[in-house]
Formats: C-alpha cells, structure tokens, sequence
C-alpha cells in the first residue's frame, strides 16, 4: 500500500527486507477468497433451499394439516407448534434474562456473588444442546411429569437462551451514561425508580435486538426440543400437549426420507422465519445506533 | 411536602443551611476533602471555585449523598443542613437529594418529552394527579426562564431542545421538586457566552428564594455571579469571602495565583 | 415506597441465581442419571472400550470419542483458516461501507439452524464425496465440512472483535516506517489480537464438540473407529440423540454417561477458553 522503493532501508524490521510484493498479494488474495467463500456459502444456503422449496409454498402446505406421516399434505401444526412454543421460551427467559441483567448492572458491584451469576451464565452458554434436552427430558418431562409437551419445549428452550439474554440486555445496560442514573437520584428516585423509568427505557432498542437474536436461535433449534416436546403432527389444543416442530419435522422427513419434497418446503418455511427475525434484530439495532450518535454529544 | 421552599424558617436564620464542620471525605486512601469548615447561610449564593481535583464535586455530591453510589469511600466530622448531619442514621436519602437539588456539567435531557423530565421529580414522589403536575410543571418552567420557549412543544422530546435550553430543562427538573438547596457542578461549562448569562442571571434571581452553591473553575464567572467565594485547592478550603473583595484583595497566594491565572 | 424497593432488590437477586440453578440442576441429573452406567460398565470399559452395542450389553465409546475428536479436528482445519481470513479481510482490508454490510451477512449464517446445514450437508456434500472421492459419502470428510461452515460466525465475530482491539497506533507505526498493509497485518495486527483468535478457535471447537443435528445426518453413525477421512463416523453427541428415543434401562443410563462424558469435554474446553480470554 504505502509506495516503498528500496528494500532493507528499515533497519531492524526483519519485514521490510524481504521481497514484498508477493507474499502480500497471495496473503491478501486468500484473506478476500476466504471472505468471499463465506458469503458464497451463505448465498448458496439460503438460494439453494428457497429455491428448491417455493414450488411447495402454496396456502394449501402452509395451512393444510399433514397427511401420511407428513408424506403430503401440509406443515400447519408445525408452524403453529413452533411459534407457540418459541413465544413462550421468549416469554419465560426474557424477564429472567434482563432481571439478571438488571440485577448484574444495577444492584450489586462486582464481588464474589456477581462472578458466581456471571459464572453460571457464562458456562450454561457452552453446554451444547443435546445436554438441554437431556436434562429437558428428565427434569420437566419426567420429574416433573409434564411429559413431552410444549412447556416442557419450552422451559428448555428458555433455559438454553437465558445466557443470550443476559449478555446482550447487560451490554445494553452498561451502555445507557451513568449521568442518567446520577440525575434520577439527584431528583430523589430511588434505584427500582430510577432503573425502571430511566435505565430500562434507554437500554430498551438493544434489549429488545437480543431478545429478538435469541428467538431466532430457537425457532430453529431442534436437538433439545424433540426430546422434550415430542414430535407429534397433531394441532396442540394447549401448551400441555405435544408439538412437533418445523425443524423437527423437517429432520424426520429429511432423514427418514419422508419427503424430500415437502422437506425443502419446510426448510423454506424455516428460512423465511429466520430471516424476518434477524431483519427485525438488525432493524431495531440500527434504529438505536441512530438515536445514540444523536444523544451521546 | 413543603409549600414555600425556605419561608418558614427564612428568620431564624441563625443556624445556616449547609455547614461543615471538620468534614473530610476520602475515595478509598485519597482524601478529596480535607477537613472542610464552611458555612452557608439560607437564601444566599455561594461559588466555589478552584483548579480541577481541588474536591468541588465531592463536596456537592456529599451533600446530596450521590457519592453513596461510589464504592469504598468514607467520610469524618460532619455536614449538616439545617443543624442536621446529613449522614445521620435516620435520614432518608431520597428525601435529602430532593432537599438538595443538582445540575450537573452537561445538560442531560432524560429520554423523555420535555413535560415528563420536569415531572419526573414529582412523580417518584408519588405525585400523580394531572392538575397538581400542570402546575408544578409550569411553575418550574416559568422559574429557569425557559416556559416562553416550550409552552407549545411540551410534548416533544427534550433531546432536541438546544444546550442552552436543555440546561434550564434541567434546572426546572430540580425546582420542580422544591428544593432548599441547589448544588450547580460547572452549569455552564458547554454553553455559548450568551447561554451562560441567561443561567448566571437566572442563579442570582433564584438565590433570592433558595441557597445557591455553584461550582465552577473560571473565577471570572465567580467575579460575574457576586455573592460569597469559597476557594478550593486540593481538599482545602483556602479562603472564603464576598466576590466583592476577594478579587480585590485575596488573602492567601494561592487564591492569588489563581484569579491572576497563574495556574488552573 | 420501601417496602417495594426491598422487594425488587431480593427478587432481583432470586431471578439473577437462576442460571446458576439451571446449571446445578443440569449437572445434577445429568450425574445422577448417567453414573450408575459408568459405575456398572466401569469407567474404563465404558471410555475406554470399542464395542458399543447395547443388545449385547457392550458399551465402549471410544469411537464415538475418537469420532467427535476427528470431526471436531476436521471442522477447525476448514472452519478455523476461512473464519480467520474472513475476519482479517472485514476489519483490517474492506472498505468500511463493505465491511458494514458483510459482517451482519455472516451473523445471518448464526441463525440457520443445524438441520438446514446438515440437510445440504446430505443433499450436496455427501454425494460430492461419494461420486469423486469414494467411499459411502457420509463420513468425517462431509462431517469437518459442514461444521466447518457452522462455526465460521462464531471464530468470524469474536476474531473481528479481537483484530478490531488492536489500538489502530500499532498499525499506524509500521506504516510510517514503511512496511505495507500486509506486513503490518502479519507482524504486528496478527500477534497483538493471538489471545483472542485462540479464544475464537477454542469456543468455535465448544461449538463442534456439542454440535449435534447436522453431524448426524452426514456422518454415517457407524460405531467404528474411523481410518479414513472418507469413513463413516458416530460422535458423542449423535449417540446420544440417534438412540435416546428408544432406549430403556442400562442403556439410556450410558447414554447419559455418554452426555457426562460430554459435559467433561466442554467443561475442560470452557476453562481453557477463559484463561486465553484473560490472558488478553
Ligand atoms: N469516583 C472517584 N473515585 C476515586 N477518586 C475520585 C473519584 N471522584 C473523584 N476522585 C478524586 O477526588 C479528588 C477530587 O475530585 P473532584 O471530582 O471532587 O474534583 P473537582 O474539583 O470537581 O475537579 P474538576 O474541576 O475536574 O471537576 C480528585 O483527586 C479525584 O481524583
Ligand atoms: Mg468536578
């Protein structure tokens, strides 16, 4: 980049002495491959499967009821299973999520008891899936005799994307200036006052991306929901009944060679939901990032 | 609450508003305040001056207790408003920072319509009729000299408003909640020259009806604003007296130094 | 007034204990559940052993830990160098505008689900093999490179942060004193962000390791220790999900073992990955 004539001039820098030209042009032509590759990817995943899916998409798929063990028909329990299930995981983990957040920001400095939150949150991120529904499957399914339903689905799904909420809400928190908190008390609020109506509202924007980030994670989840929300192809009646959702109902149709057809169909449904809710996420960030560099002088 | 801030005991004045007696303050092993003898009677303005460090906002911010919010400080002799020590056992904090008003060094529009940052005081403390809030409301407004310039937007958020006018907001935030005392941290320090008179003129009109204690580094403005000095160089209180003759004839060297620019 | 305060302040408390709970609560019964195998078969026999079939009451899981070690191995080979150049070209060679666009274009590659991934995986990759490489195409090859691609955003965006850290003056110096971009990158970006892209590739690995779904549909699930990157493959977390739907008695107890055995990989991982994260 910077023009440089003569080789060896900078003494010292063992850099400078060799012949340049080359082993940067091939470094940075693999560095823009390598970056190129993983875009292609990423195109050729969601095309591939939109593209082999949208001759199913028809109302009849998405509202019909599955026939044949899902050999025809359409996906309308699953795409209903999926959001009621993912609904309720939100609703279970985001008050927990930011009341941890809360609770790390707000009320306690850092001592023994915030690293020991800080701890659990941290390692519950790295326990892999299969783990959730395991425990998903002995604890809320079996211990607890709530069998394969959708609370079950969904107390496990609230627990495995705890972890997202409580660092996505507590980067939001750490980001509202302390001059807010400062100025709440100086007119005399107290903490709960202060967090409630000056903190929260201003962490509102990225609080929300996480929650949304994390849903998308869950809608698509499939290894700790089939162990503890089953998979039956039947229209839930409530949250006590099982569900069979659209990533598990595609991994039995893919995999048990069901239908490659209405698998693609399903995938495509599976796409388009996660899609809209990364657009959502971006979407909210970005209207926050917005509002900062106007606020923040 | 209090109706008329200051009235009641406006002539019994013996005992002063805010007074400090041996009050030292320590961030952990740093004294920031050193053995600090003040006092300021009712219904005057005091300015404190000084270089940066010297330990202004830790004294404002001991009065109100907002350096409870620091870990590992502690404090000894005593602080006392009205005859009462501020750190005593039974004093309830919230109660104490509605006491004693601050405006901070940047204007700081809460993120919320103009209206609501002024009612934001009231409301936490449990007001919630629509007809008492209009009032407090416009009375506030109407004090920091700024109702002609958002009667209509009430509305609007107060992010937009300029410095100068976010500045009063936050000044008619604190009045809004009737305080006896005002703790002022630099006000001005952001605004343009004609902003910061608009605020030094509304300060000496308020001084009149509440106790005043501004803090600032440019010993210009304490010459501007009149009312009683207080000079501050790292902890101490080096000397006190009306602006009139301290900028005539200061006492010690360091006061010296400083108005003449020699430092700070 | 008070009252409420106190109130928020220790239910605050409670709520902010519950990922704790949750974790002991999945220690717990995983524990509970899975070592009376581990107990029964021996410690030994069970991690040890090379024969896993459960009719016949033999419950070796070596090559399901062999398996998951060459997976997991296979996918950092492919996942690790892309994810790292990728990381390298958005914060170091793209132009601002670009980079803006491109990182949240690979955060989206987070959110695809592993099914979706692992039906490519078999719709695409495993024929690929199969038809120019030999063998049944489900393998430790199909395997390293769909986890490969799922952990490019994790090794991607926690690499950028890392690169991003490095105070732009570093860069600054060796530009003044003549070196270009790539020499800069190479001798001084490189080193200065390494405890962070190790951390990248440690958690990427946590990813592999516990990535289930997708492995299974491409791996083949054999029982077999692999020779050959082109055989089949079972790892320790398609053990668990291909048989716990029907497994009863001794033998969904040692797939619970199998989970602890699990768990005791990633723990080890985890704690790896902070001492790097705080060597920084
Ligand atoms: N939160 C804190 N933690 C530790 N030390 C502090 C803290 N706040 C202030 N100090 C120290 O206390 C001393 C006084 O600080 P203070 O903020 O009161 O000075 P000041 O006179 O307001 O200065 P300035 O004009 O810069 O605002 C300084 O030495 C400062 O470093
Ligand atoms: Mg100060």
């Amino acid at each position: 980049m910077t023009p440089s004539s003569g080789s060896g001039r900078v003494s010292g820098l063992d850099v400078a002495r060799r012949p340049e030209r080359k082993p940067g042009r091939l470094g940075m032509a693999l560095v823009r491959a390598s970056a190129f590759l993983t875009v292609a990817v990423l195109v050729f995943i969601i095309g591939y499967v939109l593209v082999r899916g949208a001759r199913v998409l028809t109302p009849r798929f998405l509202l019909g009821f599955p026939e044949k063990m899902g050999r025809e028909g359409g996906i309308y329990p699953s795409i209903v299973g999926t959001f009621v299930l993912t609904s309720l995981s939100v609703a279970i983990a985001a008050p927990l999520g930011i009341g941890t957040a809360v609770f790390l920001t707000e009320y306690t400095s850092e001592g023994l008891f915030s690293r020991i939150v800080r701890f659990g949150t941290e390692s519950l991120a790295g326990i892999p899936s299969i783990i959730f529904g395991l425990f998903g499957f002995l604890f809320f399914v079996i211990r607890l005799g709530m069998g394969w339903s959708i609370l079950s689905g969904s107390l496990t799904l609230a627990a495995m994307m705890l972890p997202t909420i409580v660092r996505t809400s507590e980067e939001s928190l750490r980001s509202v200036p302390d001059i807010y908190r400062e100025t709440a008390y100086a007119l005399g609020a107290s903490r709960w006052q202060t967090v409630t109506s000056v903190v929260l509202p201003s962490a509102v924007p990225g609080i929300v991306t996480g929650v949304i980030l994390a849903m998308g994670r869950a809608v698509g989840e499939t290894a700790a929901v089939i162990f503890t929300a089953g998979s039956s192809l039947r229209l839930p009646g409530s949250i006590f009944d099982p569900v069979r959702t659209l990533p598990v109902h595609f991994y039995i149709l893919a995999r048990e060679g069901i239908s490659l057809e209405n698998a693609y169909g399903t995938a495509a449904v599976l796409i388009i939901a996660v899609l809209l809710v990364d657009f959502a996420a971006y979407y909210t960030l970005h209207r926050v990032s917005k509002r900062r560099s106007v606020t923040g002088r | 609450m209090r109706e008329n801030p200051g009235e009641e005991d406006r002539n019994s004045g013996q005992v002063p508003k805010v007074r400090a007696e041996g009050f030292s303050f320590f961030y952990g092993k740093v004294e920031a305040l050193r053995s600090l003898d003040l006092s300021v009677p009712e219904n005057s303005l005091l300015t404190i001056m000084g270089p940066t460090g010297s330990g202004k906002t830790t004294f404002l911010k001991a009065l109100n207790r907002l350096n409870d919010r620091v870990q590992g400080t502690h404090h000894t002799g005593s602080l006392l408003l009205n005859g009462e020590d501020v750190y005593g056992k039974g004093v309830d904090v919230a109660d104490l920072r509605r006491r004693v008003g601050m405006v901070f060094a940047l204007p700081v529009p809460l993120p919320m319509s103009i209206y609501e940052n002024v009612a934001f005081g009231p409301r936490k403390q449990g007001i919630s009729s629509k007809k008492r809030l209009d009032e407090i409301v416009e009375k506030a407004l109407v004090s920091a000299a700024i109702w002609d310039e958002v009667k209509d937007r009430l509305d609007s958020s107060a992010e937009k408003l300029s410095g100068g006018q976010q500045q009063r907001l936050s000044l008619a935030r604190v009045l809004a909640v009737e305080p006896e005392v005002i703790l002022l941290d630099e006000p001005t320090s952001g605004l343009d020259p004609l902003s910061t008179m608009k605020i030094e003129e509304l300060l000496r009109v308020l001084s009149r009806s509440y106790t005043v204690i501004l803090v600032t580094h440019n010993p210009v403005q304490a010459a501007r604003v009149q009312g009683e000095v207080a000079f501050f160089y790292m902890g101490e209180l080096v000397e006190k007296g009306p602006a009139s003759s301290m900028f005539v004839r200061p006492k010690d060297k360091r006061t010296e130094d400083y108005i003449t620019g020699k430092f700070g | 007034m008070s009252r409420k305060e106190k109130f928020a302040e220790i239910a605050l408390t409670v709520v902010g204990l519950t990922s704790v709970a949750v974790l002991a609560l999945i220690i717990f019964f995983i524990f509970k559940e899975g070592s009376p195998a581990l107990a029964h078969v021996g410690l030994g026999r069970f991690v040890g052993g090379t024969r896993w079939s459960p009719g016949k009451g033999q419950f070796g899981i070596l090559p399901m830990i062999v398996g998951s070690f060459f997976v997991t191995f296979g996918a950092l080979l492919t996942g690790v160098p892309l994810g790292l150049g990728c990381a390298l070209y958005l914060s170091e060679f793209a132009p601002r505008k670009t980079a803006a666009v491109l990182k949240p274009l690979v955060e989206i590659l987070a959110g695809i689900p592993s099914v979706v991934f692992g039906f490519i995986g078999l719709t695409v990759i495993v024929p690929l093999i199969r038809d120019h490489l030999g063998g049944p195409g489900f393998s430790v090859l199909a395997s390293a490179i769909v986890l490969g691609v799922m952990i490019l955003p994790t090794m991607v965006s926690i690499s950028y942060d890392a690169l991003r850290a490095v105070p732009q003056v570093y860069r600054e110096g060796m530009l003044a004193v003549g070196a270009n971009q790539w020499q800069t990158v190479t001798s001084v970006v490189l080193p200065a962000a390494r405890p962070g892209i190790l951390a990248a590739g440690i958690l990427s690995m946590g990813r592999a390791v516990g990535e289930t779904m997708a492995v299974i549909m491409v791996a083949g699930n054999a029982t077999i220790i692999p020779v050959s990157f082109l055989d089949p493959v079972r790892t320790l977390t398609s053990n668990i999900a291909l048989e716990m739907g029907y497994a009863t008695g001794l033998h969904r107890q040692a797939l619970f073992a199998t989970g602890i055995v699990l768990f005791v990989i990633i723990g080890a991982l985890n704690i790896l990955a902070r001492a790097f994260i705080r060597s920084r």
